[in-house]
């Protein structure tokens, strides 16, 4: 991309966000979540592990904002400090199966033939499962830990990218440019890796803002229902599971407060995904 | 049509056997040495490969796979370490509880997500539009089984309008006999008006749950496909012609509108299905979900993989349903096949 068309793209970006203050909402969200993720263990007032029984199961008030548990520990604070690990987990499938799925849907798309039908036939399989159900039995079958959680996460994710990816790969296979490069002497790898790869990876950048909330509610439900995160790390899905029990005796900010923060952070980046497609492809708008 | 059905079947196939595959190579992947698993840590080298040789996992990996479909092909699961049963008997027993809730779920979303999406559509910018607009960014980010815990709070803590939210029936109700498995249609056969009302109180909530989450994409694609549909030719050609709009939107407009919808169905399904899982887990609903999640707790993989296996099985054959049913609607399905 050239300097011009960067500053116009800049432009266009500003546009979107001016036109839709929605999606001015949304970053400022992503902004506050990146920094609860980054800067939140040191800001908490209270250590998100430390019990304290004499304090147990406290309604919201100016000491303990979002209230506290049954074992006396601030609320507030766990909720801030399970950021990172919540994020970190989404960030981490995405990324795998942008890197998995986006490549190999682009070698789908441009080589075509055996590789097209392999990758399409992988993606076909993943899809006759029920997703979440999928991912429960390979976390169940691989063990349960955090780490295959973000695998399963990954895998479940892994049609919507080769899908996009080989449609996308498909369609400049015999662009021009592809041809150009193609003449002056560049061999496949080249032309995938300098040609087909930039002009598929913003597409695959809405692709990943788009799963993003996805994945953070496939996570938490995985850790909803006990796998992956142990108590008593603080983590979303884990800590409104442990707060179920008190829904019904009306102890509701247990489970409230976290389960708020899982809906903010997925709302974000559905809005944020939805503004970012604006902006690189915008004649997909709705 | 006879031919699109048999087309339909034979796309399906490839699928079952990739799902066979897939939860076959599963158990392959199990951390460690089942044998020493079942054997326990006090046994000895022999007694571990005895039963490695019971449980065929010292037969190389091909046979292991012909011994596993010939196993289900007698619809045989394996067992259940924790409860002894066999896992067949266990799924069979309790999908009726899972496939209750769920329809009834879909039904509730199609029932209020098509009407919001249709009159969306007719109205843009009105206050139907931005509700639904608002109701369907809201579905799909909120986690299913917070919206689950919410409704508990709500109408059973607060308003009191909701029983405790554990299991299918009232503890002092006896369950209907035996006949679907489905307790609404069983209690209406046994005419017991009592144990009906007492079934439909407890199903209110988790399928309310299941509803608004599969609401979102439903109602989206109704009011997107009946924008596109109603600035269509023909839509104005109704009108000019004299139409009354109810005559217009409902015969002309939804009638074509409605394919788009149809294949979103697939998709809802497949969440659905998955949400299951979480809101019978919050609603202790004794249906396949909470039976594998209990097992995956206890390390108990026959269970779970036999859950994955009817799960996957059920939503191949629901789609294959979906696209029958779009071939008897769209008669241009029909044609081109």
């Amino acid at each position: 991309m050239s300097g011009g068309s960067n500053s116009t793209a800049l432009a266009h970006a500003r546009y979107v966000i001016g036109e839709n203050p929605v999606t001015g909402f949304a970053f400022g969200l992503f902004v506050l979540i990146v920094l609860a993720a980054i800067l939140g263990p040191s800001l908490v007032p209270y250590d998100p592990l430390a019990s304290n029984t004499s304090r147990a199961l406290q309604a919201p008030s100016a000491q303990h904002w979002f209230g506290t548990d049954q074992l006396g520990r601030d609320i507030f604070s766990r909720v801030v400090v399970a950021t990172r690990l919540d994020l970190t987990i989404a960030v981490a499938s995405v990324a795998l199966v942008f890197v998995l799925g986006g490549l190999s849907g682009i070698a789908a798309g441009f080589f075509g033939g055996w590789v097209e039908r392999i990758v399409m036939r992988i993606a076909d399989t993943i899809m006759a499962f029920p997703l979440f159900v999928l991912a429960m039995g390979i976390v169940a079958a691989l063990g349960n830990s955090v780490t295959n959680i973000v695998i399963a996460t990954a895998i479940v994710n892994f049609p919507l990218y080769a899908r996009v990816a080989r449609a996308e790969a498909n369609i400049r296979r015999e662009a021009g440019f592809v041809e150009a490069a193609r003449l002056s002497g560049n061999g496949d790898m080249r032309i995938v890796l300098f040609q087909i790869l930039p002009n598929v990876f913003p597409i695959l950048v809405v692709q990943m803002s788009l799963t993003m909330g996805y994945a953070i509610l496939n996570a938490a439900g995985l850790s909803f229902i006990g796998l992956g995160v142990r108590p008593p790390t603080p983590e979303w899905g884990i800590m409104v599971a442990e707060g179920a029990a008190f829904m019904v005796s009306g102890e509701w900010w247990i489970a409230f407060f976290p389960g708020v923060a899982l809906m903010l952070a997925v709302f974000c980046f559905n809005l944020l995904g939805d503004g970012l497609r604006d902006i690189v492809d915008p004649r997909r708008r709705t | 049509m006879l031919s699109l059905i048999l087309n339909r079947l034979m796309l399906a196939i490839p699928s079952l056997i990739g799902v066979v595959i897939v939860t076959f190579l599963l158990t392959r992947a199990l951390p460690g040495d089942p044998a020493a698993y079942f054997a326990g840590p006090a046994a000895t080298e022999q007694a571990i490969a005895e039963i490695r040789a019971k449980l065929g996992t010292d037969r190389p990996l091909i046979e292991q796979f012909g011994r596993y479909v010939k196993d289900l092909a007698r619809g045989e699961l394996g067992q259940s370490l924790t409860t002894g049963q066999p896992v067949s008997r266990e799924i069979a027993t309790r999908l009726p509880a899972s496939a209750e809730l769920t329809l009834i779920g879909l039904l509730l979303a199609v029932l209020l997500a098509v009407p919001m999406g249709i009159l969306a559509a007719t109205k843009p910018g009105s206050a139907v539009d931005h509700i639904t607009r608002v109701v369907s960014t809201a579905g799909v980010s909120l986690p299913v089984f917070f919206t689950g815990l919410l409704l508990v709070y709500v109408f059973y803590f607060r308003l009191g309008w909701a029983p405790s939210p554990v299991g299918r029936l009232d503890v002092f109700l006896s369950p209907p006999p035996h006949v679907t498995g489905f307790y609404l249609v069983d209690a209406l056969l046994a005419r017991d008006g009592e144990v009906f009302v007492g079934a439909l109180k407890q199903l209110a909530l988790p399928a309310l749950t299941l509803s608004i989450f599969a609401l979102a994409p439903i109602a989206r694609m109704t009011r997107a496909s009946m924008l596109a549909v109603l600035s269509s030719d023909f839509v104005r050609t109704a009108r000019a012609s004299g139409l009354s709009p109810a005559k217009v939107v409902v015969t002309y407009a939804f009638r074509n509108a409605v394919l788009p919808v149809i294949t979103t169905l697939g998709m809802v399904l497949s969440f659905l299905l998955g949400a299951n899982v979480l809101v019978e887990k919050v609603f202790a609903w004794p249906g396949i979900g909470s039976f594998a999640v209990e097992a995956l707790i206890a390390s108990d993989f026959a269970p779970v993989q036999g859950f994955v296996l009817t799960m996957a099985a059920l939503y191949v054959t629901l789609n294959l349903l979906i696209d029958i049913a779009y071939g008897l609607i769209d008669p241009r399905v029909r044609l081109d096949s």
